[in-house]
């Protein structure tokens, strides 16, 4: 049997989620999560955001920077609670929980974003 | 694996518990902790930009209602909270990014500020033309 670890392969999404999450969060999340809301920028409108959104390629960028955040998040969230809560003996439920629920999110944000 | 014969207490499997907060008496440790904690703000936006792509997809009234949530105290507060740890995120994380990263060119090593550099220039290049997007669509 393979008993190579699989912990490069998580470790790659981390890191790719962490460069892309780097770069993007900050400047998208101020915009639609505060300056459009606040009024401090003109929001846009419903049919430009349409328009934007109906590009393939903005929705598959779309999907690569919430589906490499959502990796990006559990390998580290997993890693936090290992520390954080000290329960190391729950390794594996709890690899299945932050991974499995990232996997989940990517099918759901795919699904989501293909039937725009 | 075998221990040895029968005794009550296994000095070698001895692992003190720590208290819970362990990590808030020095600041080195909490901002360590929050440092890992940036990655509920990652995730947060996520779910928040696909919900978003959603409402747009299904309407404008459905878009009306969502952009109502986003003006509402709560998320704005979620929000205002979230920023701050997104920016912890793309500080620490390309701070730390010379360290996981060594280049050479030839026998030369580039030096870890440049490689600091040119990731501030691309979180700016990245930003400003996202910035540019979202306004002039």
């Amino acid at each position: 049997m393979d008993k190579r670890s699989n912990e490069p392969f998580w470790w790659a999404l981390f890191g790719a989620g962490g460069v892309v999450a780097a770069l993007t969060v900050p400047v998208l999340l101020l915009l639609t999560g505060i300056a459009f809301p606040l009024g401090w920028l003109p929001a846009p409108t419903h049919d430009s955001l349409y328009a934007l959104f109906s590009h393939l390629l903005v929705r598959l960028a779309i999907l690569v920077i919430v589906s490499l955040s959502a990796f990006h998040w559990a390998h580290r969230f997993r890693f936090t609670l290992y520390d954080g809560l000290q329960i190391k003996h729950l390794n594996a439920p709890v690899a299945f929980i932050c991974y499995g629920s990232a996997i989940a999110f990517t099918v759901f944000a795919a699904v989501s974003l293909y039937t725009f | 694996m075998s221990y040895g014969r029968y005794k009550k207490y296994h000095p070698l499997l001895y692992r003190p518990r720590h208290p819970i907060l362990w990590w808030i008496k020095k600041w080195a440790y909490t901002r360590f902790i929050l440092r890992e904690m940036t990655s509920l703000a990652v995730m947060f936006y996520a779910i928040v930009l696909v919900l978003y792509v959603n409402a747009v997809a299904k309407g404008p009234e459905a878009f009306a209602a969502f952009s109502e949530w986003l003006a509402s105290p709560l998320s704005i507060t979620l929000h205002s909270v979230a920023f701050c740890f997104a920016v912890f995120h793309s500080y620490t994380w390309f701070n730390l990014a010379p360290k996981a990263m060594v280049i050479r060119v030839g026998k030369k090593k580039i030096p870890g500020s440049a490689i600091m550099a040119a990731n501030y220039a691309m979180w700016a290049a990245v930003s400003v033309a996202l910035y540019w997007v979202f306004t002039t669509i």
